[in-house]
């Protein structure tokens, strides 16, 4: 079996994973170890972000982050942590021109200027990005590169982190490592590390319409439970208003429409091509202003009322735009469309929610530390910033920001700490691997128990709950938790995609019941939380939650300390 | 009116294993992808197929490129067709680990 000795493991290799790295190896960490299951710097959502980044530059016209930090409190519907998201917007200018030292290519203004677009929710012109629907990809490929240079960081690609190590073995003590899977010969690999952060993301994958990647189904949330460290915010996920959802779209991420209404407007249209959003209060006669829960519940509700698409969304339509315009404004991405079968000049797409992003993550500190000494969290993994409901731009924004701090601090710790690692407190997670690869038998595979999971989450926790659908989920899920060890598993070591689905499956099951339990008990209508059956915003709720794991395995769900 | 069906003939076996093909037959939608298919066979087929994907949709992973009817391309964009054999391998000139699943990693990102 192999063994790794390391200062710091950083759990997840996005945007967050690949600064932390970055900020762990400048402030003195000689051995950071960078674990992603898929590839370093391609899975995750940094990849995938085609939209903008946030953050008060001041190009286009004069900007400060504590009006960013307002807009940001403004759109989390009164539950962000204000240190948290202060941090956010007060250190995003600083990442964002790192960034553009190392050459990311920032879209400019024939004057040079970094070019800034006024995204939902912004009380000016804020966003940059990197053309055309380029943000993400060149965000991970210009960290990917970084790290490249940086010899105290080592890559590895397709090592999965199945648990966190603590010292003694038992929830509260530090975290002194963690055991992975190598997935390319199947074998566990123990890590002894001083400092662990997760940097894993979010858990959208969990939901059947998503626009996740393979690896986004909690992972990191379970993680951090297991070790003994909280939750926080977790009935939040962000539904992206206009998910592509007709016709059928190859090559193209699903939340790319987001640009189009940034540069040029759209029009949102029910089925008879009436537009709606001003009957939900939204007025967009200046240009594309609504925030994404008041879109998602708009869209919902025309749907539910029969007022949908064929395909059960509502018409995004740029045809009132001149065709000089879309060529000018997207250039290359118009003919991939045309591919497709798609002319927006001539003819409307089909569009609806999608789950996007998480608000709640793991509880962490300014240090970006969990209550587990040594176990920190950066990224979307991280929760508490966003409050109930995320502000467009916000997302990179905060894999930048607090990967660097999560980096920064995990180092600090790291250099004052002897290793707490015992092989003894890794021996039973060990063993699991070793069995799974064996092979069980079982009626029905983990695959199939996350597709029916997938079905579970978006017909009763979408974005419209009532306390008797979340209590069928709560009670599905516990079922579904229980049954973990009858799944059937195929035998063989070498990237055994049985092995790996019921790792996923296990994290999933656990973050879907973190989400369920926390939307159970609030009782209430916020941000991206909708209750049908108290559709009102309670003042008395403007308060977090926390969801914590007791040693017998079971979440509870608490109002934050 | 029968559903259509599209048919896929896919290389199995471990990297030590000698290779053998197996052919599963896919309902087939219009638009839908050669992912689709393969993602559709390990939930309702056979679990055990190994695949490689990230990013599903937005090809930007690339990790899911394969060889499709002996031409290497992606299986996010690559279309089923319906009433034919598609015939799948791995990507040809590196080490096959299981199925459809090469070594991509660099060898700088690898354990071993």
């Amino acid at each position: 079996m192999t063994h790794i000795e390391t200062d710091i493991l950083i759990v997840g290799a996005g945007g967050a994973g690949m600064y932390a790295a970055i900020a762990a190896a400048r402030a003195g960490a000689e051995h950071v170890l960078l674990a992603d299951k898929s590839l370093i710097g391609r899975g995750g959502a940094t990849v995938m972000a085609q939209m903008t980044v946030a953050a008060a530059l001041g190009e286009e016209c004069p900007d400060d982050w504590t009006a960013h930090l307002e807009d940001t409190l403004a759109s989390g519907r009164g539950l962000c942590d204000e240190n948290l998201a202060a941090l956010l917007c007060q250190e995003a200018p600083a990442r964002i021109r790192e960034m553009g030292e190392w050459r990311v290519g920032w879209a400019r203004r024939a004057d040079g200027h970094i070019a800034q677009v006024t995204a939902p929710g912004h009380s000016r012109p804020r966003c940059c990005y990197v053309d055309f629907l380029n943000t993400g990809p060149a965000v991970a490929a210009t960290l990917r590169r970084q790290i490249g240079h940086v010899g105290a960081i080592r890559r590895l690609s397709n090592l999965t982190v199945t648990d966190i190590v603590t010292a003694g073995g038992e929830s509260g003590g530090a975290a002194v490592g963690a055991v992975a899977l190598d997935a390319a010969d199947g074998e566990a690999v123990t890590i002894a590390a001083k400092a662990v952060i997760i940097a894993a993301g979010g858990l959208t994958r969990i939901f059947r319409r998503n626009s996740a990647s393979a690896n986004m189904g909690g992972d990191g949330y379970a993680l951090a439970l297991a070790a003994g460290a909280d939750l926080v915010d977790m009935e939040f996920v962000q539904f992206f208003p206009i998910g592509h959802l007709a016709p059928r779209l190859v090559g193209m991420d699903p939340i790319m429409w987001d640009p189009f209404r940034y540069k040029l407007g759209g029009r949102l249209l029910d089925g008879s091509g009436r537009e709606f959003l001003a009957d939900y209060g939204s007025d967009e006669t200046s240009g594309y202003t609504t925030p994404r829960d008041l879109a998602t519940y708009a869209i919902e509700k025309e749907v539910a009322a029969g007022r949908g698409s064929p395909h059960g969304g509502v018409y995004l339509s740029f045809a009132h735009v001149p065709k000089s315009a879309l060529e000018a404004a997207f250039g290359p991405v118009i003919a991939r469309l045309a591919k497709n079968g798609i002319d927006l000049g001539q003819m409307p797409v089909e569009v609806a929610p999608i789950a996007h992003y998480h608000m709640g993550g793991i509880a962490v500190d300014e240090r970006m530390a969990s209550r587990v000494p040594g176990l920190f969290a950066a990224g979307e993994a991280a929760g508490g910033a966003n409050g109930a409901n995320r502000l467009s731009g916000n997302a990179i924004s905060e894999a930048l920001v607090f990967g660097e701090r999560a980096g920064r601090s995990a180092a600090a710790y790291a250099a004052t700490r002897p290793s707490g690692w015992h092989p003894q407190s890794a021996a039973t997670a060990v063993e699991r691997i070793r069995s799974l690869c064996a092979g069980r038998r079982g009626a029905v595979s983990p695959a199939t128990l996350l597709d029916e999971l997938r079905e579970l989450m978006s017909t009763e926790i979408g974005p419209f709950r009532t306390e008797a659908g979340l209590a069928r989920a709560v009670a599905r899920l516990a079922e579904m938790r229980a049954g973990l060890n009858e799944a059937s598993i195929a035998p063989g070591r070498a990237f055994n995609p049985t092995v790996a689905d019921w790792f996923e499956l296990r994290a999933s099951l656990i973050a879907a019941e973190a989400v369920a339990h926390a939307a159970l008990k609030r009782e209430e209508s916020r941000g991206a939380h909708q209750r049908e059956d108290f559709p009102e915003t309670d003042p008395a709720w403007a308060c977090s939650q926390h969801v914590s794991m007791t040693r017998d395995g079971r979440l509870a769900v608490g109002v934050a300390r | 009116m029968t559903a259509r069906l599209a048919r896929l003939r896919i290389r199995r076996g471990a990297g030590d294993e000698p290779p053998h093909y197996e052919e599963f037959a896919v309902p087939f939608e219009d638009g839908a992808t050669v992912l689709d298919a393969l993602i559709w066979i390990r939930t309702r087929r056979d679990p055990s197929l190994a695949i490689r994907y990230s990013c599903i949709n937005a090809n930007v992973c690339k990790e899911c490129t394969i060889a499709i009817d002996g031409a290497v391309g992606y299986a996010c964009t690559t279309r089923l067709r319906a009433d034919t054999v598609m015939t799948l391998d791995p990507l040809p000139g590196k080490p096959v680990l299981r199925d459809l699943v090469s070594e991509m990693r660099s060898p700088r990102e690898r354990l071993k």
